[in-house]
């Protein structure tokens, strides 16, 4: 198999919980969150990787550590093999970050509602010094636009993000990103504030623009009936850590780990004769704190099948398929089945 | 069907006089409610879904006004009610509404329990001890602890906040429950936990539901029969599962198609393009045709009635027996979708608002 584009291997943070005078005074023990803890993956080349979970899991902040936003707690993360989680000069890492741009959730607030779509997508050439001319730019900022179908490019060139529907304002954040060239964009939900139809003509748009500007996409998302369609490998994180991972049809076809289970239970049918009845959504409760992780396997608490060893040892990832693991005591011995009462 | 009428609209057309003009945003919606059932409303943001919602409760917000119709809800005339009257006769005993982004209605500073008991002290009277046992039943009844009671909004997470406000609904016996985006905020595990409570409490409770959202496949789960909006019109109404198996307007089909299927590998993703029109100035004759994929000739000019098909409403041409139209029909139906002319019609309604001002403005 290729090198993959990109490889995190132990991936770790952790935030510490800002304690008050008297809290310090009292001498309360310090509290961390353990919101990414010990992840690994890798990425191939135009394969994208999609990151679901419920909220709260960390899938977020495991974007903001690959865009170098946040700085890991430990392990280590390598763009076609350099390692970028030991840099730390402001150059190197002006460098890395025109390779990896990032589109985030709410167009609405992406973008600055004083600035005009033209200001908008000059500002990344002007920050990285590209473009000689503003005439120069002016024809990278044509064509950025018309790459994600915004087109006549004059149209939109003046206008403010106001003025445009939503899905054009997620264009104008795609296009922003895309403007660099960049090999990598971490996707943190980006269609999750959409309508349904206009959800369906972005994620083409973005699914098209794979081929035609070889770019690879990290897709965070929470809802997991998007995947099948736009992502190539799966990854179902919980309470930090990737409990399941593999190419996304196996994922979503086989299921190994109880929670990627319930997960899949949980997604609404889209056809009457089958959803009529109440679901049995084989787990309870919410995702507990990430400063107060359950021993042994992070899931046994809402775990369906949790036995006493799933309270005493992590487990470790057990291969199920080629290319698919899960991180559970039981994988590959539980059978997926959707149970409708009536 | 026999069983008794809850709901029954007629006509209704809701519209807000802003300065730039009238907002047609609800236009001519007629449909019954009976006791148990539910309907979902479906459709794009701007539709008019919420609009709706808010009529039914005579709340519509200035300048919001109902123009006329008439919803007739279990004999008491809705629409002609006062503010004064509306809210003793109906909210809460009659009908009751859970919002969209219900997690931000509680007050932060008061217990769960105060803010739960205020329906039933100030429509029957009952306070201290008597209400709290009532709300406490309510509670367990949406699998809650009754303890749950005495803690504070900020104690709880989004799905128990859902679930308290879905009971405080519940709490007056009303006839019907509008639940406008119940489950949008909340992550799907939850969410299909409130969606299988809601079921059961409406067998249980013998309450009719409306439920307004964007997503079709929650609406599949939870709605005998289905309603689909576009831009202020009901384009389509009928049972949910004739429509799911067999859309018959142009715009439900492509709004299902659009749903992306989690069992079967697909390449691409089926959309409607161009966006919404702006409802001050709809678009002549149909308001969908500039974006619909079966637009005839007589689309543009003609307001389509509303044709009966096999049991199912339908607002579109394609069903009409008139002769002229159906007749034009070859003639536009190869009219695929021009990106060029819809972004044009687009700018005409941005016209306004464009400012055309020389480019080194920015310039800093």
């Amino acid at each position: 198999m290729a090198e993959p584009l990109f490889k995190a291997r132990n991936l770790t943070k952790h935030f510490q919980i800002t304690q008050s005078f008297f809290q310090k005074l009292r001498g309360k023990e310090k509290q961390v969150v353990r919101a990414v803890d010990g992840v690994d993956f890798d990425i191939y080349w135009k394969k994208n990787f999609s990151v679901v979970g419920e909220s709260g899991c960390g899938k977020t902040t495991v974007g903001k550590l690959m865009m170098r936003l946040l700085d890991p707690t430990a392990g280590h993360m390598y763009m076609k093999g350099e390692d970028i989680s030991a840099i730390s000069n402001r150059q190197q890492l002006k460098a890395y970050r025109r390779q990896t741009q990032m589109i985030y959730q709410d167009p609405f607030s992406a973008l600055d509602p004083r600035h005009r779509i033209r200001t908008i997508l000059e500002e990344p050439l002007m920050i990285h010094d590209i473009g000689d001319s503003r005439e120069e730019r002016t024809d990278m900022i044509h064509e950025a636009l018309e790459e994600v179908r915004l087109t006549p490019p004059e149209k939109f060139l003046r206008r403010y993000p106001h003025m445009l529907s939503g899905g054009q304002k997620q264009r104008v954040s795609l296009a922003r990103a895309m403007i660099l060239n960049p090999d990598f964009i971490v996707a943190d939900e980006p269609v999750s504030m959409l309508d349904v139809s206009v959800r369906a003509e972005v994620l083409n748009l973005m699914k098209d623009l794979i081929d035609e500007e070889d770019v690879t996409y990290f897709y965070i998302t929470h809802d997991i009936s998007t995947t099948r369609f736009f992502t190539d490998y799966i990854g179902v994180m919980y309470l930090g850590d990737i409990v399941e991972k593999g190419r996304g049809g196996d994922v979503l076809d086989t299921p190994s780990h109880p929670y990627t289970q319930a997960l899949l239970v949980a997604v609404p049918e889209p056809d009457p004769e089958r959803g009529r009845g109440v679901k049995k959504v084989p787990i309870t409760g919410e995702i507990p704190s990430g400063t107060n992780i359950p021993s042994g396997c992070r899931f046994h608490p809402r775990c369906p099948h949790a036995k006493e060893i799933c309270e005493k040892k992590d487990p470790e990832e057990i291969k199920v398929g080629k290319e698919h693991t899960a991180k559970c005591h039981f994988a590959g011995e539980i059978e997926f089945d959707i149970e409708v009462a009536k | 069907m026999d069983s008794k009428m809850v709901l029954e609209v007629d006509e209704l057309c809701t519209h807000y006089l802003t300065t730039d003009g009238e907002v047609m945003a609800l236009d001519d919606a007629s449909f019954k409610l009976h006791r148990g059932e539910s309907i979902g409303i479906a459709g794009e943001s701007g539709c008019g879904k919420s609009t709706l919602a808010f009529s039914l409760l005579n709340q519509v917000q200035p300048p919001g006004q109902i123009m006329s119709g008439s919803i007739d809800l279990d004999g008491i005339q809705v629409a002609d009610l006062t503010e004064k009257e509306a809210r003793k006769k109906i909210r809460w005993k009659k009908v009751s509404m859970v919002f969209q982004g219900a997690m931000e209605i509680m007050t932060p500073v008061y217990t769960v329990g105060h803010q739960m008991v205020e329906p039933l002290k100030y429509h029957k009277g009952i306070e201290g001890k008597k209400a709290r046992d009532i709300c406490e039943r309510y509670l367990e009844l949406v699998n809650l602890d009754g303890s749950i009671f005495d803690r504070y909004p900020h104690e709880l997470s989004g799905g128990q906040k859902q679930r308290v406000i879905i009971a405080t609904a519940l709490l007056l016996e009303p006839d019907l429950v509008i639940l406008d985006e119940p489950t949008t905020a909340l992550d799907v595990v939850v969410e299909a936990r409130i969606m299988n409570d809601l079921k059961r409490l409406r067998r249980e409770l013998d309450i009719s539901m409306i439920f307004i959202t964007h997503d079709l496949s929650i609406l599949a789960e939870v709605s005998d029969n289905l309603a689909i909006m576009y831009a202020g019109w009901i384009v389509e109404f009928g049972s949910s599962k004739d429509i799911y198996k067999d859309p018959k307007h142009p715009y439900t089909e492509k709004l299902m198609a659009a749903i992306p299927d989690i069992r079967t590998d697909i390449e691409r993703l089926e959309y409607i393009p161009g966006v919404p029109p702006n409802l001050i100035n709809p678009p002549a004759g149909c308001r969908f045709h500039p974006r619909c994929h079966k637009a005839m000739e007589g689309c543009k000019e003609l307001e389509p009635e509303t044709y009966d098909v096999g049991g199912v409403r339908v607002k579109c041409h394609l069903y009409s027996e008139d002769e002229e139209i159906a007749e034009s029909e070859e003639a536009q139906y190869e009219t695929a979708y021009d990106d060029e002319a819809a972004a044009e019609a687009y700018e005409g309604e941005l016209g306004k608002e464009e400012i055309e001002e020389p480019d080194e403005i920015m310039e800093e």
